[in-house]
């Protein structure tokens, strides 16, 4: 417990400044929907003939015209894009920065294990990316609510789900980056998570790449899709938590080894 | 009991020498040094001891126990302080110092204040708000708060001023004398030959000498001080030779009645045969690249 409660106090600003970014716009969003839903028809029409465009960000697969069409796509990328940001860099970071600010050695020097370290830092990391999800989750619920829509719960709660299983199989492939590196592992957790956000993106353009949402997280966090099945594709969720998972035990196979420097 | 018992302790960094079949005792109670120059292994060995890198070959044991299968019981009983002090940024001296006994489970805050009080050390601190020398305290008081069985202190004195050398070695003496077994890495040697009882000489990651201070300090050379013109150079055995006006001071291993009949020849002034200090001595080993005598 110290070293969860420590996590979660050295994380503490970041973890707030992420959380009222990303709940920030994600309410602007939903306040800007009853303004936008009269000349919805219009906008649809206009994403509708975006070509490529309009398949790389499932435009094609809702209507815009209502919340949860609106909703999947506009706070969608932003729930899933900095969702997927945040959890990178949280994880990404969480044994490097050991190492990275000198404060291994102090540490590791105490009667801890490195088995329980890296298990305290992990259950910080998850903590975190469920706090900023729950709350995201309500904020959006309640704004909803405020704006006086009927809330589409089935629809959004599933689309959230997803942002969850998202940013939890992301953060468990960095966490076991994390005890590769050194220095540098924030810019290498964002340029993973950008990576596999153009994965998807490339996966909806072309047939021949659709392969790539079988190793992108993005893929089954797809708001669009979401919406238009009314269900999430677990057997992709399930793969992504794997990849997660395998992360997560080379993290700890790595760092139990590993030469402190 | 054995508090150190190092068995052919072997570490190389990819090609790099680390420390080569290191074979060393530091017996319960004991006050021991640990000398060498930077990069000579001192702090390989401590941080293998620690756990915070692998060996390539060999064992160590710390209170019987293995240093592998161990680290956890291990770590409870030490006190390690590194050379270079670094905490979490953000945090205040008291929650770093409350940090370290919650990791080892422990409610050190008696202790900690007593500490803090004897180093000057103010806990409302935050830690980018301290020197180096003030981190260092922090550091002390994080490895001596728990009241540790074995003190392991790599470079300790670096950063503090006289006052508080003083201090730090006037707390571990009462340490000492409660029973805790020191492991002093260092190359000030004074503090060695001050507070020691028994050292070892590492030199490129190779122990060269281990006995009593005392013993180290007696070799077969003499520190030769000389006041007049001389002229030394058909002696043997003449090292570290130092010249200023009509003094001429130097490190002489030879027979003592060759240096005698060439002096008998020569006008002298003054003339001192002293033993030589352990930073002498140190050099001693140093030049002579073998082994101990």
């Amino acid at each position: 417990m110290t070293m969860i409660r420590h996590e979660l106090k050295m994380n503490r600003i970041s973890f707030i400044v992420w959380t009222c970014s990303i709940s920030f716009l994600l309410i602007i969003c939903i306040f800007l929907f009853p303004e936008m839903k009269g000349e919805m028809d219009s906008v649809s029409d206009l994403f509708a003939s975006m070509g490529s465009f309009t398949e790389a960000f499932g435009m094609d697969k809702v209507n815009f015209g209502t919340l949860s069409g609106f909703y999947a796509v506009e706070c969608g990328n932003i729930m899933g894009l900095g969702g997927a940001f945040f959890a990178a860099m949280l994880a990404v970071s969480a044994l490097s920065k050991e190492e990275k600010e000198h404060t291994a050695e102090f540490l590791l020097t105490h009667p801890k294990s490195r088995f329980s370290i890296i298990t305290e830092k992990l259950i910080a990391v998850m903590i975190q990316i469920l706090l900023l999800n729950m709350i995201a989750w309500a904020l959006g619920i309640a704004s909803i609510a405020i704006i006086g829509e009927e809330i589409p719960m089935k629809e959004i709660t599933l689309m959230h789900g997803a942002y969850l299983f998202l940013q939890l199989e992301l953060a468990g492939i960095c966490f076991g980056l994390s005890a590769f590196l050194r220095k540098g592992s924030i810019g290498i957790g964002l340029g993973v998570a950008i990576i596999l956000y153009f994965c998807n993106i490339i996966a909806n353009i072309s047939d021949s790449a659709s392969f790539l949402n079988k190793i992108t997280p993005f893929g089954y966090a797809d708001g669009a899709q979401i919406v238009s099945e009314g269900s999430l594709d677990i057997l992709l969720i399930a793969l992504g938590l794997i990849y997660g998972v395998v992360g997560i035990i080379i993290g700890y196979i790595k760092y139990i080894k590993k030469d402190i420097q | 009991m054995n508090a150190i018992e190092i068995r052919g302790l072997t570490k190389y960094y990819g090609k790099s020498r680390g420390i080569i079949d290191l074979n060393m005792t530091v017996l319960e109670g004991e006050f021991f040094g640990f000398i060498g120059p930077n990069g000579a292994g001192k702090s390989t060995t401590i941080r293998t001891l620690l756990g915070l890198i692998h060996s390539t070959e060999g064992s160590a044991k710390i209170f019987g126990m293995d240093i592998v299968k161990n680290k956890n019981e291990i770590l409870a009983e030490t006190g390690y302080l590194p050379s270079e002090a670094l905490f979490y940024h953000g945090m205040r001296v008291k929650d770093v110092i409350r940090f370290s006994a919650e990791l080892r489970h422990k409610n050190c805050r008696k202790e900690a204040d007593r500490l803090c009080e004897r180093f000057n050390l103010d806990p409302s601190k935050k830690i980018e708000e301290l020197s180096f020398g003030n981190r260092k305290k922090v550091a002390i008081v994080c490895a001596l708060q728990h009241r540790p069985k074995l003190c392991i202190l790599d470079e300790p004195t670096g950063g503090l001023d006289p006052l508080m050398q003083r201090e730090f070695f006037s707390v571990l003496k009462e340490r000492h004398k409660d029973g805790a077994t020191i492991f002093l890495s260092s190359h000030v040697l004074s503090e060695i030959q001050h507070n020691c009882s028994r050292a070892a000489i590492i030199r490129e990651g190779k122990i060269i000498a281990c006995d009593k201070v005392e013993a180290l300090s007696q070799t077969n050379a003499k520190r030769v001080h000389i006041r007049g013109d001389i002229d030394i150079s058909s002696l043997d055995h003449v090292k570290d030779i130092k010249t200023a006006d009509h003094d001429i001071s130097f490190l002489y291993g030879g027979d003592i009645n060759q240096l005698i009949g060439l002096l008998s020849k020569f006008p002298v002034e003054d003339l001192s045969v002293s033993e030589p200090d352990l930073e002498e001595i140190f050099m001693h080993y140093y030049m002579e690249g073998g082994e101990a005598k």
